[in-house]
């Protein structure tokens, strides 16, 4: 291993932290040069995560010491499996999604480009730094970093998003503090902050009662990040009313990154065992998981904004993979796992064509979408995938994680949460098709009778319109070969114990 | 009893002082109100961390007259104040600056837009 192979896991967050404060510097100069330079960082990190996941599917997990201090006394980068596939998950959709927000951003914030660049750029480093470390205190700086950005840009948004972003700050902070609190506890009873560390030490303190104070101030702080029910009161307000670029980066992947870290901490640092066996956790949470699915469900059948619907909707995926970790075998695990990848593309794949929508007609309202399928065909079709692949419709990526999800819930015995799984399908169903059937469907009068109505082709700009294509190609192509996403990653991240 | 009481007081005051900030950021209805209580709230968890790190009688964490490696030295640490959760906190204190700056920033959108910060009356316009 050469020199320049060793450095590749910094360059992951190095160099975006570092443009996002030239783009200011640039901006001030030439407001033109923002966006490509946007792109040239994300794509530097974008290549070197590949890089660093070929490594890990190759030769096996890289611990990069920062500086050269070794754990425990300094930071470490700890990339293994599950960090590979989140980080390539994390940086390749930012990239379509930033090279999607060209046109958005010149319609719906003027002038606001240069902040918007920076931001987004702080943003991504924050969610990239948090799928890489491994440590503690570290993860919590990178929290902050992703998040503060995220207030800030969800703030840009509508008439009533400071508002929105306001209650994200109050709620975020409490969930930031709650998870500090957690640290803070392991610190005294270990004397480290080291993930790899901690979980060599912490085995023999499981049964102190600062452990399971630290475990469950842990927990708490995470579902709010994550936004679990019924933590999930800021979600849906801030991301309507962010500007649609944000909320179709934020949305995708600021709750996944949560769940991630919720992973990571419960059968990474912590043993499997401490939250199935020594406290009820993994039962707790299976039932609120799948109170939160039939609860976003419900709620996103009352709305009849469309982008509003979907943050609902993301309150019941959330539910979804914490109901496969909580199962906590084989199966489940898998398809949470599994779902994480799927939903962030899906989700995303989502937002964007809203983006989309909302740029040609400024409309989000689900009824006046009408003769959309013939105004916007491409986007409209790039929908429909995703939507199918919403409901879980085979050979979309949706059916697959959600057929691990049903195995699962089979294996662990609970038939209750196999029909929950498969009653959120239907839901899924009734959501999605009610705007399918407003889009596409003509109503009668169009045909017999009344006036022919005469709508001309007007689609999306290119650079909004490629990367739905690209997601909706992936979405298909992310279903056929999930068998090797399973094969290659997922069964490395799968504890043995299971 | 007393020894338990009062010789861990800076803990109590933690946890006092948290739950001060908590109830303010959950009932008050005055967007400033909550602001200063989610302050309170970080500032708590300062005391915290601070609090784990001193030492009655401990000295600062710097090696004064020797050169070499430091076997020796980490058999003392019990003399010195762990010095860690001193240098998180300068990392906390900084996040807390910068959530604060964030929030009081959008607190003055938000008056600019309502011409108000009593939340009741922010929703009765949204409305």
């Amino acid at each position: 291993m050469n020199f320049y192979q060793v450095h590749f896991p910094i360059l992951i967050v190095s160099v975006t932290l570092l443009f996002s404060f030239l783009i200011p510097v640039f901006g001030w100069w030439k407001k033109k040069l923002c966006y490509p330079l946007a792109i040239i960082a994300i794509s530097i990190s974008l290549f070197s995560s590949l890089i660093v996941a070929n490594r890990v599917l190759y030769h096996g997990p890289i611990r990069y010491y920062l500086g050269g201090w070794e754990p425990p006394w300094g930071i470490e980068f700890y990339i293994d499996h599950l960090n590979a596939l989140m980080v390539v998950l994390v940086t390749s959709i930012s990239l379509l999604v930033l090279i999607s927000s060209k046109k958005s951003i010149e319609k719906e914030l003027p002038d606001k480009d240069v902040p918007f660049y920076s931001l987004f750029l702080l943003l991504f480093t924050g969610l990239a730094g948090i799928v890489v470390t491994g440590d503690m205190f570290n993860l919590y700086v990178f929290l902050e970093i992703a998040s503060l950005s995220a207030y800030a840009l969800i703030a840009i948004g509508e008439e009533r998003a400071p508002y929105a972003a306001f209650r994200y700050v109050v709620l975020g902070t409490i969930g930031a503090c709650f998870y500090l609190l957690s640290v803070g506890y392991l610190y005294i009873v270990t004397g480290s902050l080291n993930m790899a560390d901690l979980n060599q030490i912490l085995p023999n303190l499981y049964h102190s009662k600062v452990v399971l104070v630290a475990f469950s101030f842990f927990m708490i702080g995470i579902a709010i990040k994550m936004a679990l029910f019924p933590l999930h009161v800021w979600l849906p307000d801030a991301y309507t009313y962010a500007p649609s670029p944000v909320s179709s980066l934020i949305a995708p992947l600021m709750t996944k990154v949560g769940i991630y870290v919720m992973i990571k901490i419960m059968f990474k640092v912590f043993e499997p065992s401490f939250s199935i066996e020594m406290l009820p956790v993994t039962t707790i949470l299976s039932w609120v998981a799948s109170i939160a699915i039939i609860v976003g469900c419900v709620l996103a059948l009352a709305q009849v904004d469309l982008k509003r619907m979907l943050t609902y909707i993301m309150v019941a995926e959330v539910g979804y993979i914490v109901l496969g970790v909580a199962m906590a075998n084989r199966n489940a695990l898998t398809g949470a796992v599994l779902h994480i990848v799927n939903d962030a593309l899906m989700m995303a794949c989502l937002f964007l064509i809203v983006a989309a929508i909302m740029f040609k007609l400024g409309i989000r309202n689900i009824y006046e979408l009408r003769f959309l399928h013939r105004k916007m065909p491409f986007t409209m079709g790039a929908f429909t995938i995703a939507a199918l692949s919403m409901m879980g419709v085979p050979p979309a990526c949706g059916f697959f994680s959600k057929w691990y999800l049903i195995l699962g819930a089979i294996d662990a015995n609970n038939w209750i949460f196999v029909a929950v799984i498969l009653m959120s399908g239907l839901f899924n169903a009734i959501l999605f098709f009610r705007v399918i059937e407003n889009a596409y469907f003509e109503p009668a009068y169009a045909h017999d009778g009344g006036e022919h109505i005469e709508v001309s082709r007007d689609e999306a700009p290119l650079s909004l319109l490629i990367p739905i294509l690209i997601m909706a190609v992936g979405i298909i192509l992310l279903g056929i070969f999930s068998g090797k996403i399973i094969s290659a990653f997922i069964q490395f991240i799968v504890p043995v114990s299971f | 009893m007393l020894e338990f009481l009062v010789g861990k007081f800076n803990y109590y005051i933690y946890i006092f002082l948290m739950m001060i900030g908590f109830y303010a950021m959950m009932g008050k209805r005055n967007l400033v109100k909550k602001l200063i209580g989610m302050n309170i709230f970080q500032w708590s968890i300062i005391l915290y961390f601070i609090s784990i790190g001193a030492k009655k009688g401990g000295s600062i964490p710097i090696v004064e007259g020797l050169s070499g490696h430091g076997a020796h030295i980490v058999s003392h640490a019990s003399q010195y104040v762990n010095p860690l959760p001193h240098v998180l906190m300068l990392t906390a204190i900084v996040v807390g600056v910068g959530t604060t700056g964030v929030a009081l920033a959008l607190l003055i959108t938000i008056y600019k837009k309502y011409k108000t910060l009593e939340e009741d009356e922010i929703l009765r316009k949204i409305k």
